[in-house]
Formats: structure tokens, sequence, C-alpha cells
């Protein structure tokens, strides 16, 4: 008998009182839930005069212009996207494995730098129209495109935002079953028909998932519609906020617009079933390939070279040369503060979140209980808030927060404390944790998901505690994850633009605002060096989802011994 | 079975209930398992034997009953030790080795209460003992099916735990290799002296490894004893099929006595009682019909031959008692060892090996012999 028994011995108390791991489910996800349940509040407060001025006066054209834009860039998204998609997928034509990823390429662009770039572009003063008066096809005052406009604005947000549906879309196509497509071909119909009757409708999910996407990022927009002039909900809140000097208002209009993103939660949640943003890889369905011949064969290569162009080959070269023209001139000490600020914003707004993440993510996997869990799922609505909505819901709370603070410092004290949290490094930081925490939520969540649960039990009968297991276990098999999930929370601060404008400190500047700045004082040439910046910033993601889409291809599976 | 009190109890749970929102997975069990014992757990998919497990091992929060370690309670009502201050070795249906290790760090993982330098001596040994040496920088990915199963078990018992658990173990493996790893598991379960509770659907599997085996279905242990004693004195119409395919009649008590084709089995149950009589295959003897004189014999009827299949170890052969038994239809198998020469359309003596004939009280949830 090898095994001796151990001493009589009944330890009370074991079940800790205070059960640490729902704590921090619970600290980590209900702050960054406050913006959004702050603004849903002011949707019962008293509504002042200036919403009835604002009803009388601007806002059916905010609603008008939201939804025209909506509705535009929707169908703009949906025809690009799952063409492209279906052409990529299903047909054979030259340099279709290139286009598998450079069709992603316009996601690197944000679209206020596209806005700013075809402005330059298509302008009296612009190459195109200089170039057409030299040839004598145009008369200076003749009609001519007119970009800043909502056409323009619809043209530009479509073809930088259709990538959302390309990916979904494409995922879908490639999961679904090629007999059927192969069956409605024995049956004597043809591509077209295969493609309108079997594989439309078996993608649909994924469709509508990724119009949801790419809707939600038009409600976000900011910097294009306001330098077109197109009134929106979005830059209503922005003028509310700064110009009328009403916060109440402009969280009114935010609840109005939050009811728009969450239309978009609900579609998007509705459709997404089993579709998913990456395409999970693993199995190599043959596909049909179909081999096109002379026109089709352009007609293919045509509609994908169309949007990779617009969307990124031309606005990227004229940022380029631009660049270059005006780089001595912009590249200055003042310029490498604008880069430090911005790097540092991005890498710590990086890193908390991801942590944030990450915390939440191990705490729920330890204690799935359905209040941590229901906290987790309000955290994560933040993605679907526009900037601007998010940037509101900051500010209010800290504001009020600042003024009782110093109200009762003076009465207790006498001492002012002035403002400690507002338009600070801070609250800026913390604006972003509740915009980006569901996208480092989302990567950390699928990283631990593919880690199965007898790993947990194995670490803990081995004699290790949750918190040294997630040490010794989880994090070095989620590496990859919370890198990645970091970097698309770095890539998309790095882009945004209203949040940043509405609670950055005083003179703080990072080179999305500046890019802002210089477009808005018509310097777009100047625009040009901090615009390209971000979008080389712009191309990580890129490369990260294309070789994910490269893992569904034979020759990359992973020897398994299982 | 209330638990013993032996002074080399290892582990015992006691009076355990287990919920999952409505679905009731363990009612009332309790069960001991002493050092240097293999108990089998073993029951259809979803009988709780997992969750017992579990229980044991600490990875299911206790809901109501006890669980001691040695004499040491472990989990009871207002006390939960966490799964890492128990002491026990598991070893997982997916192995669960860690991906990003080496076999060496896979099995140093649970010495950290050894000192630095002892370590990787007692990792080494563990590793030569279970001969996978040559393993020992290789990660689990490069490793085949049955090697990551050695290193699972090396793992687990390198700490010298004084309970071991495993869940489904085998269940991963192709049937030849998972032959041979069971006979290396049970040398190494034996050696190790530790007690072992181990689950499994598969009741071959059971009777391999097991001292004694706790038969479970929903929720509750049916039975629990040595394999010959489930084996031979089933003591429910579920035990008795759990183990072996089962030839199966219905009758009603007469007189202390059921009828069969056979003859008449002596019951105990009360006069009336409407029954069903499990025969087991190779309690149904075959011989030429024409050899013997059709003397009276106990127990012996004659049949003909539907069908004669040879399964490798044994034959598999399908009788038609109905033209001597007067039923309409009765079909039946017996099983005999070797291969026989009997041909379809054949006349054969059947003689029934009454020890092996189990006679219960028919009830609908009793009549189904659920197999896992």
């Amino acid at each position: 008998m090898t095994a001796a028994p151990a001493p009589m011995r009944i330890v009370r108390g074991e079940r800790r009182r205070i059960d640490v791991w729902l704590l921090v489910a619970l600290l980590g996800a209900v702050p960054v839930s406050v913006p959004a349940l702050v603004i849903l509040g002011y949707l019962f407060a008293p509504y002042g005069d200036i919403w009835h001025h604002l009803a009388q006066t601007v806002l059916p054209r905010y609603v008008l212009n939201t939804v025209s834009l909506l509705v535009g860039v929707g169908a703009a998204v949906l025809v690009t996207g799952v063409a492209t998609a279906w052409v990529v997928t299903m047909c054979e034509f030259p340099l279709r494995r290139a286009f598998e990823w450079a069709l992603l390429l316009p996601l690197a662009m944000p679209a206020y730098v596209v806005a700013y770039t075809y402005t330059g572009l298509l302008d009296v003063a612009g190459p195109v129209q200089g170039t057409l008066r030299e040839w004598g096809v145009l008369s200076p005052g003749d009609w001519f495109l007119p970009i800043r406009s909502l056409g323009g604005a619809v043209a530009v947000l479509g073809v930088v935002l259709y990538p959302y549906v390309y990916l979904l879309a494409r995922a879908a196509f490639l999961q679904q079953s090629v007999a059927a497509l192969e069956v409605s071909r024995t049956l004597g119909r043809g591509p077209w028909h295969g493609f309108l009757h079997v594989g439309l409708p078996l993608a649909r999910p994924g469709i509508a998932a990724g119009l949801a996407l790419a809707l939600m990022e038009v409600i976000n927009d900011f910097g294009t519609v306001q330098y077109f002039a197109v009134d929106t909900f979005t830059t209503g809140i922005y003028r509310t906020w700064l110009a009328l000097g009403s916060p109440s208002t402009a969280a009114q209009l935010s609840a109005a617009l939050m009811a728009f993103a969450l239309a978009l939660v609900v579609m998007e949640r509705l459709s997404r079933g089993g579709a998913r943003f990456h395409h999970t890889g693993g199995r190599y369905q043959r596909l049909p390939g179909y081999r096109l011949r002379g026109a089709g064969k352009a007609a293919a290569f045509a509609v994908c070279a169309l949007p990779v162009l617009v969307g990124f080959a031309i606005p990227a070269c004229a940022l380029a040369i631009w660049a270059a023209e005006t780089a001595s001139q912009v590249a200055d000490a003042r310029f490498r503060g604008y880069v430090m600020n911005s790097l540092v914003l991005a890498t710590s707004a990086a890193a908390l979140t991801t942590a944030l993440a990450l915390a939440v993510g191990y705490a729920l996997r330890v204690r799935p209980r359905p209040m941590a869990v229901a906290a987790a799922r309000l955290a994560t609505a933040g993605y679907a808030l526009p900037g601007a909505v998010i940037a509101v819901g900051v500010m209010l709370p800290f504001a009020q927060f600042d003024n009782a603070l110093d109200g009762w410092m003076r009465a207790r004290f006498g001492l002012s404390t002035g403002l400690i949290l507002s338009g600070t490094i801070a609250a800026v930081l913390f604006a972003y944790m509740a915009r980006f925490f569901a996208a480092a939520f989302n990567g950390v969540e699928a990283g631990l998901a593919k880690i199965t649960t007898s790993m947990d039990a194995a670490a803990r009968t081995l004699g290790l505690g949750p918190g040294r297991s997630l040490a010794r276990v989880h994090l070095p098999m989620l590496w990859s994850s919370v890198l990645t999930a970091g970097m698309i929370v770095f890539v998309d601060v790095m882009k945004e633009l209203p949040a940043t404008l509405i609670i950055r400190p005083f003179n703080f500047d990072t080179l999305a605002v500046r890019t802002f700045e210089m477009a808005s004082d018509e310097q777009l040439h100047m625009a040009a060096v901090p615009a390209l910046a971000i979008v080389c910033a712009g191309i990580l993601p890129v490369i990260v989802i294309s070789r994910g889409i490269g893992r569904g291809r034979p020759g990359h599976g992973a020897a398994s011994g299982a | 079975m209330a638990p013993e009190s032996l002074p080399d109890d290892a582990l015992t749970l006691e009076a355990v209930s287990h919920g999952f929102g409505a679905v009731r997975a363990l009612d009332d069990v309790s069960l001991t398992v002493r050092t240097g014992e293999v108990l089998c757990l073993v029951g259809p998919s979803g009988c709780g034997k997992t969750t017992l497990l579990r229980l044991a091992a600490g990875l299911e929060a206790i809901q109501k009953g006890r669980v001691h370690i040695g004499s040491r309670v472990v989990a009871c009502a207002d006390l939960d030790i966490a799964p890492e201050r128990r002491g026990v070795g598991m070893v997982f249906q997916d192995y669960a080795l860690f991906p990003h290790l080496t076999v060496t760090e896979n099995v140093i993982f649970g010495l950290h209460r050894l000192a630095f330098a002892e370590r990787r001596a007692r990792a080494r040994e563990v590793l030569v003992q279970f001969g996978i040496a040559e393993l020992a920088d290789a990660y689990p990915h490069m490793l085949s099916g049955g090697e990551q199963q050695r290193v699972a078990l090396a793992r687990a018992l390198a700490p010298k735990p004084h309970i071991v658990l495993l869940d489904e173990p085998f269940s991963g493996l192709d049937s030849r290799l998972r032959d041979r790893v069971r006979d290396e598991t049970l040398h190494a379960l034996k050696a190790s002296g530790a007690a072992t509770l181990m689950v499994t659907h598969d009741p071959e599997e059971a009777m391999f490894m097991a001292d004694r085996i706790a038969l479970m279905r929903a929720g509750r242990i049916e039975q629990i004893g040595r394999p010959v004693a489930l084996y031979f004195q089933p003591a429910t119409a579920f035990a008795a099929a759990f183990f072996s395919d089962m030839n199966r009649l219905e009758g009603v008590v007469r007189d202390g006595r059921v009828s069969t084709p056979f003859g008449a089995l002596e019951t105990r149950l009360a006069e009336g009682t409407p029954v069903e009589v499990l025969i087991r295959p190779e309690a149904l003897h075959l011989a030429w019909a024409p050899e013997e004189e059709q003397t009276e014999k106990h127990y012996r009827t004659v049949a003909r031959v539907l069908a004669a299949r040879l399964l490798g170890r044994s034959t598999l052969i399908h009788l038609d008692l109905s033209q001597h038994s007067g039923a309409a239809h009765l079909h039946l198998h017996s099983r005999v060892p070797k291969h026989v020469a009997f041909g379809e359309g054949d006349e054969v003596a059947v003689t029934l090996d009454v020890s092996q004939a189990f006679v219960f009280a028919r009830s609908d949830a009793a009549t189904d012999p659920v197999r896992g």
C-alpha cells in the first residue's frame, strides 16, 4: 500500500466568500458598456428647446441623408462584394489568385482619406479636369462630376467598404456544397442559373452579415460626410456638441443613431448563423472553376480590377506622389510628434483593450455565470456604436464626475480640483476601449474556444490554479490570437477620427486628426504624408486576413497526430 | 451500496446527487475505491459516469453529498477543495497534452512540488517506465495516438498521485492498438498502487481492466461488484443485457416456474408476474440432432439452423425454434467457440445452460437492453 492516508483534516471555508473570477468578469465588462448605457439613459431625459429647433430645421435632413447613404452604400457594396466574391471563387481567369487578396486592399484605406484623394484628383484644379481642359474636352465652368455630394459619399464609402461583403460572401461560397452546384449543372443548368438559384440563396446569411458590418461603418463615418458637407446624424452630433454646446441634445441625437446601429446588430446576429469572418479552413473543396473565354474572361478581370483600382491603387498612388512632393515640408519635428502621439495612443489602447478582453474572456471560461456572460455581451455592443456616440457617452459622465468632485472638494476643503478626467488621454483611451472592446474580445474568445476544456482540467489536476493555468497553458497557446486582436485594435485606433476629435486634450493631434485638419483647410497634398502613414498601418490586418484565406488551401494543413 | 470504512479507502463518494438545470445527472450515488484497486464506471452515454469522475476530481462543483480522499473530506455542502489541491492524477479522452510543450515538459508540468533538480530525473524515470524515453523531446502533434496516450498516462502518474482518474482513455485508439495499450495501462496502474477510477462505455473494456465494476444507469448505480458477479449474477435485466447480446423470451410465472421451449425455469417471483427470460448466446449448446437419441433430457429441444457465421474466435448460429416450440416465430442466437460446420437448414439439438438464463419481472423501463 503506497498511499498513506492523509491526516484527518477538514478545511472549512475553502469556498471563497468573494468569487475573484466572477469579479474580474464583471469589473472588466461593466465599465466598457457605460457609454452605451449613458446614451440610452438620455432617451428618457427631458427634450430641450434645441431639440425642437433641430427637429424643425436640420433633423429631417439628417434622417434623409443618413437613410440615403445607407441605401446607396448598401446597394453598392452588395453588387460589388457579391460579384467579386463569386467571380474569384468560382471562375478561372488571369490573376485570379492575386485578386483573392488584392480585393481586400481597400480595407486598408480609411474612407476619409479616399474622399480627400478623389477630391484632389477630380476638383477644378485637379489633374483630371486639367487634362480634360487641355484636350479641349472640357471648358472652364462646364458641369463635372460633383464629388463633394451625397453621390460622391456613396461612391467613396461603397468602394472602401465592399470588402466586408466580399469576405463573408466568399467564405459562404467556399463553405457551401459544391455538389449542389454540380447537381445544378448535371441537370442542364448553366453557371448563371447556378449562381442565382443555388449559390446566392445558400450564401445569403453570410452576405447579410457582411452588409450589416459595412453599414455599421457607414453610420460610424464622420470624416467623409463632414468633408463632403453631407449632413448626417454623425456630423449633427459633432456640430451639436461643439458648436451648439448642448451635450444633452447631442446625446439624444446619439440615441437616435444608436437605434440605427442596434437595428444593424440585430440584422447581423440574425443572419450570421454559421457565417464566419475568417474562412475556417481545413477542408479544401474543389470548386467548379468555370473556364472563361474571350469576353467572359475580360469581364471577370474587369469586375475584379475596377474595385481594386478605384478603392486602393489610384488613391494610394496619388497619395504616394503627393507625399513625395510634400514630404520635406511636412515631415518636421511637429510631424514626428503626431506620429508619436498616434503610435503611443494606438499601442496603449491595443495593450489595454486586449488585456481587458483576455481577462474577461478567461474569467468567463473559469466562471461562466449567466450574469457575467450577459455583462460581456453588453460590453461588446460598443462595436456597433459610432465613434461620435461613444465620445458623447464618455464625455458626459466624465464631466459630471469632474464637476461633482470639484463641487464637493470646494464645499469641503475650499479646493478646486478642476477637470481631472475630461479632456485627458485617459478619457481618449477609455473611449477606444469601449469602442473596440468587441474586436479584441471576439478574437480572444475565438482563440480560447480552440483550447479544449480538458486542457484546463489537465492543468488543474496537475496542481495549477486558474491564474497559473492561464500563464502556463492558455497564454502560450493564445499568443497569435492575442497579437491579432491587439493589432486590429491598434489599426482601428490609428484610423479613428470622430471620438478622437471630440475627446482629445487641447492641442493633442494624431495622424488622423492632422489629416482631417489639413484636408479641411484645403491643403490636400499636405495631408498625404499623414494619410499614407495611416494606410501603411491599415495594410497589416489585410495581410493577416488574406493569410487566413490562404490557410483554406491545400498544402497548409498542419500535421496532426490526434 | 453504503461505503465501507476500510482503512485503505482511497476515494469515497457519499450520497452524491448532481443536476444540470432540469437534468438529473446523479441521483444519490455512493461509491468507494480502495487503494490499489481499479474500479470501472460503466454505462450507456448520459448515465452520469463522467459527472461522477469530474466531481471526484473537483472539476465540477459539488451540489449534494460528500467526497472523501483518504480520510479527508474534500467536498461537501460548505467546502469544495480545488482540483489542484486534491492530488489526483487524471487522463482525458482527448489526452489534453499541452501542444506547446515537449513530452518531457508535459510530464514535468505536474512535478512542481519536487525540487528543481529532481523533476527532470523523475520525468526521465517515468518515460523509461512507459517505453517512450526516445520521445522525450518530441512535441505532442508529432506522436501517434498510442504514444500520446502513453504520455498522458505518464504525465498523470509522474507526481505519484494516490488516486488516478481515467475518462474513456482508450476511445481514441483503433481496436488493435487499444488492446495493447489497455494491457500496458492496467499493469502501470497496478504497479503504481494508486486507487483507480476509470470511466468507459465499453463493457468488455471494463471487464478487462476492472477489479470491480460499477454499472450506472440514469444517474444511479445499477449494480456494483466483481466482474464475475455482474456477469453471472446480474441484479437486473439491464445489467444482464449490458455485458453481452441476449436472447429474450417472454412469459408469465405459473406455480413458481416460467415455461420456455427448453422446459420450465424456476423463479421466486410471485405467481402471475409477467417476466422476461434473458439467455446468453453462449448458454445455448448445440449438437447434431441425429447423433443422440431423443431421450428426455433437461432443458433440451430441437431447432433448425437459419444461418451460421464465423466471427473469428466464435461462430454465431441463428436458430429457428418455431417448429418444436409451437410459437409462431422464435428466433434465437447461439454462440459457440471456434468454427462449427452447421449449415443452413440443419436440424440441431439445443441444450440450455440454466446458470446463464436469467428471469426478471417485466417492466417497460427494464426491458430495453440499452447498450452504450
